[in-house]
């Protein structure tokens, strides 16, 4: 960069000062910079990541009810306990129900989203904030307008009074596993907060697109539309696609909130989170069980990403595709 | 050009900064609202947690009530959310367990050593209390919680809509579910038994004339009476003559001062907020009879104190809670008739309370009296869960009384088993 002078010629930039000699001592040494930049991480790591597996690694072993320093070893008991448990081994079915439903809904709701808000040509950043906006929403609090003022039982439910308009007689949403109209209302829930945040992702990943591939495609004859989103941007937003699915599915194994405060008690509709907190941590307090819930979970989520991993791809590099 | 942009941050700066910011942090933390009544004692500092009550004015009379102590400062977590328990039982394995909480009367808190024996603040006022209350607090002679209140729960309903359909008010349950049925219109549900029917579970096993436990602390709840009380209920719940999934909860009475239901099951505390709302149109009646050995009955739940044997501060916690529950009179009966209504539990205060002398308050005591049943101390939360288990999933969901209930046997058995050997 150069300044410009008076007579408007410019001067050249002064010489940048001489680099500093290396530092002395430890400060700088590399591997010193490397410990003070990854050390706090790797502490937290440790403590509230790796501790607590290990602690709960112990805890599965023994009898630990109202205890987390427990005395009896009870050796492979409560893995069993959890293997042979019909609510446990249920949630896994309620949580594989609720992903095949979610992951792709939300890819595809985010995705066509994203190609509308994408094409306007006025107003357009007022709709992305519109879209936006439910991902700040706490999970809690939108499940508590989903359940008393949008999905409540009573005749003056939102969805009930709508209904009625047709002659449609009140609905009990979340009352009874027959039928599973509960299934509605988590589903719409999360489909409203979640939707918008991976609509910004795929909106971005539209944006890299560029424009002279939809203009070579029209010089070879492609008609605008279906054929140039399935053709063209479809397989563009392959990465991104990608990677919403896997955040998809992880979100869907951490699926709790919504769970726990529409269907409060109920003896179904409990993803594997929601069972282990009954079993660990809500009334029942048994650490032992719940620990051994928790690492069946864990490598069974480890295997799914490697599943994953290997069929979609994710994390392969372009050469290898 | 605003003067910050002049300054100098050099890396020394921004760390001053920040470690200033983490000092007035922790600083603020201090001041924080941590729930503490200021200015209140001295001393030692005692932590007590309650469950938030729906009546208004509750939290505010306890924590007039710790700031009125003088021998230490006393803060109250008021938690809020339908989790109380679950929060209680993980913060009591912490070093940030309460020093004195409520809860319900549990034998598994008492065999973890979580709560203290109480036995010498008691046994000069022993006489004074309700002696179900004592016994249901009593494990080997030994005295493990205060009772702060009695809340008997019944059905309460519209006498004007029971005259209107030309209903009496059930005796059984057959009667029940017959009279939810004449008094459903397209603007109002025979009956609100709360959105999880939880509630159902006790009184149930009551009135079909059995218990949870028999004398040897085995099984008695799994009888054919039970079973056909928990295949009625189904029959209620698919009759469509039942309000389900409403706003609020059973023990909140907003269905049926909002007409929404000729019926709810409530509890006592709930009566001055209905009778407000409904004035003389409002009758109780007891949970009606299950088959032909049944008889009515009357929930009597209820909050109570017990002392963290584990605190740090045990002894002045006790004095804390004999204090409070003990040698204060007015406040007891403060607490038990100012905001809702519920039943003094010691006997000198009951008998004096105006409020429960006449009218429907004292038609409650009467049921109370009659046809109460008590918290069994061996009837713990695993055994809770088991029950309500078998609810969800015979009455809600539609499976077998019987298969159900033989499920829970198993649960119920493996908990006794840890309990009494």
């Amino acid at each position: 960069m150069s300044t410009i002078t008076k007579d408007g010629v410019s001067s050249p930039t002064p010489a940048k000062a001489s680099p500093a000699k290396p530092r002395r001592g430890v400060r700088g040494s590399p591997t010193f910079n490397f410990w003070l930049f990854t050390g706090p991480f790797l502490i937290g790591l440790a403590v509230f990541v790796y501790l607590p597996i290990l602690w709960s690694l112990y805890l599965s072993f023994f009898e630990a009810r109202f205890t987390v320093t427990p005395s009896t070893f009870i050796g492979f008991d409560n893995y069993v306990t959890m293997l042979t448990d019909e609510d446990f081994m249920g949630s896994l079915v309620t949580f594989t129900v609720f992903a095949v439903f979610i992951v792709p809904t939300t890819w595809a709701a985010s995705l066509g989203l994203a190609l509308m808000v994408n094409r306007l040509r006025f107003m357009r950043a007022f709709f992305r904030s519109v879209f936006f906006l439910p991902t700040a929403v706490s999970y809690v609090a939108a499940s508590l307008v989903w359940k008393m003022s949008i999905f409540s039982g009573v005749r003056f439910g939102m969805m009930n009074t709508f209904l009625s308009l047709f002659g449609i007689d009140n609905t009990a949403w979340l009352a009874s596993p027959d039928p599973p109209w509960y299934w509605l209302v988590i589903l719409t829930v999360r489909l409203w907060l979640q939707a918008g945040f991976y609509m910004i992702l795929f909106i971005a990943a539209l944006q890299n697109i560029p424009q002279e591939m939809y203009e070579a495609a029209a010089i070879d004859g492609a008609k605008p539309g279906w054929q140039t989103f399935w053709h063209i941007t479809l397989p563009q937003l392959r990465a991104t696609s990608t990677a919403v699915i896997l955040l998809l599915l992880v979100a869907a194994y951490q699926a709790f909130d919504e769970f726990f405060n529409l269907l409060h008690k109920t003896t179904w509709g409990r993803p594997p989170l929601v069972e282990l907190y009954y079993k660990a941590l809500g009334e029942s307090q048994d650490y032992g069980a719940g620990s051994a819930g928790a690492l069946i979970l864990t490598v069974l989520i480890c295997l799914v990403t490697l599943l994953q991993g290997k069929f979609l791809g994710f994390g392969r590099g372009e050469e290898s595709k | 050009m605003s003067a910050l942009s002049n300054s100098s941050w050099d890396r020394r700066t921004v760390l001053r900064a920040a470690l200033g910011l983490t000092a007035a942090g922790g600083l603020a933390a201090c001041g924080g609202n941590t729930g503490r009544s200021s200015g209140g004692g001295s001393g030692k500092n005692l932590t007590q947690y309650f469950h938030a009550y729906g009546e208004a004015g509750t939290e505010q009379a306890i924590k007039k009530y710790a700031k009125a102590y003088k021998d230490a400062n006393v803060t109250t977590q008021w938690i809020t959310g339908s989790n109380f328990e679950s929060k209680l039982f993980a913060s009591l394995l912490t070093d940030e367990a309460p020093d004195c909480f409520e809860f319900h009367p549990q034998l598994q808190m008492i065999e973890s050593g979580q709560v203290a024996d109480l036995t010498d603040l008691i046994d000069p006022v022993k006489d004074d209390f309700n002696q179900a209350d004592i016994q249901s607090h009593t494990v080997d002679g030994k005295i493990y919680g205060i009772r702060m209140i009695d809340d008997p729960q019944f059905f309460f309903y519209r006498p004007s809509m029971f005259e209107k359909a030309g209903v009496e008010v059930p005796q059984t349950l057959e009667e029940l579910i017959e009279a939810a049925a004449k008094l459903t219109t397209d603007k109002v549900k025979g009956a609100y038994l709360g959105n999880t029917l939880h509630s159902m579970v006790n009184p149930l096993i009551w009135s079909a004339g059995a218990q949870h436990l028999d004398d040897k602390n085995q099984i008695a709840y799994h009888t054919d009476t039970v079973v056909d009380g928990f295949k009625q209920l189904r029959k209620l719940f698919t009759s469509g003559d039942l309000l389900l999934d409403a706003p609020t909860d059973f023990w909140d009475p907003s269905a049926l001062n909002q007409g929404l239901t000729a019926m709810q099951w409530c509890g006592m505390w709930a009566m001055p907020q209905m009778q407000e709302a409904l004035g003389d149109d409002l009758g109780i009646f007891p949970f009606p009879k299950v088959g032909d050995a049944g008889k009515l009955s009357v929930y009597n739940g209820g909050w109570s104190m017990f002392v963290n044997a584990k605190g740090k501060n045990l002894d002045a916690t006790k004095e804390y809670v004999k204090w409070l529950w003990i040698d204060q009179k007015e406040y007891q009966e403060d607490w038990a008739l100012s905001y809702g209504f519920h039943i003094p539990p010691r006997t000198s205060i009951a008998e004096s309370a105006d409020k429960l002398k006449s009218g429907l308050p004292a038609e409650g005591v009467k049921l109370f009296n009659e046809y109460g049943n008590f918290d069994n101390i061996g009837w713990t939360q695993a055994s809770i869960t088991a029950l309500e288990d078998v609810l969800a999933n015979s009455v809600r969901k539609g499976g077998d009384p019987d298969a159900e209930l033989t499920k829970a046997d198993a649960k119920v058995n493996r908990e006794l088993k840890k309990l009494f050997g």
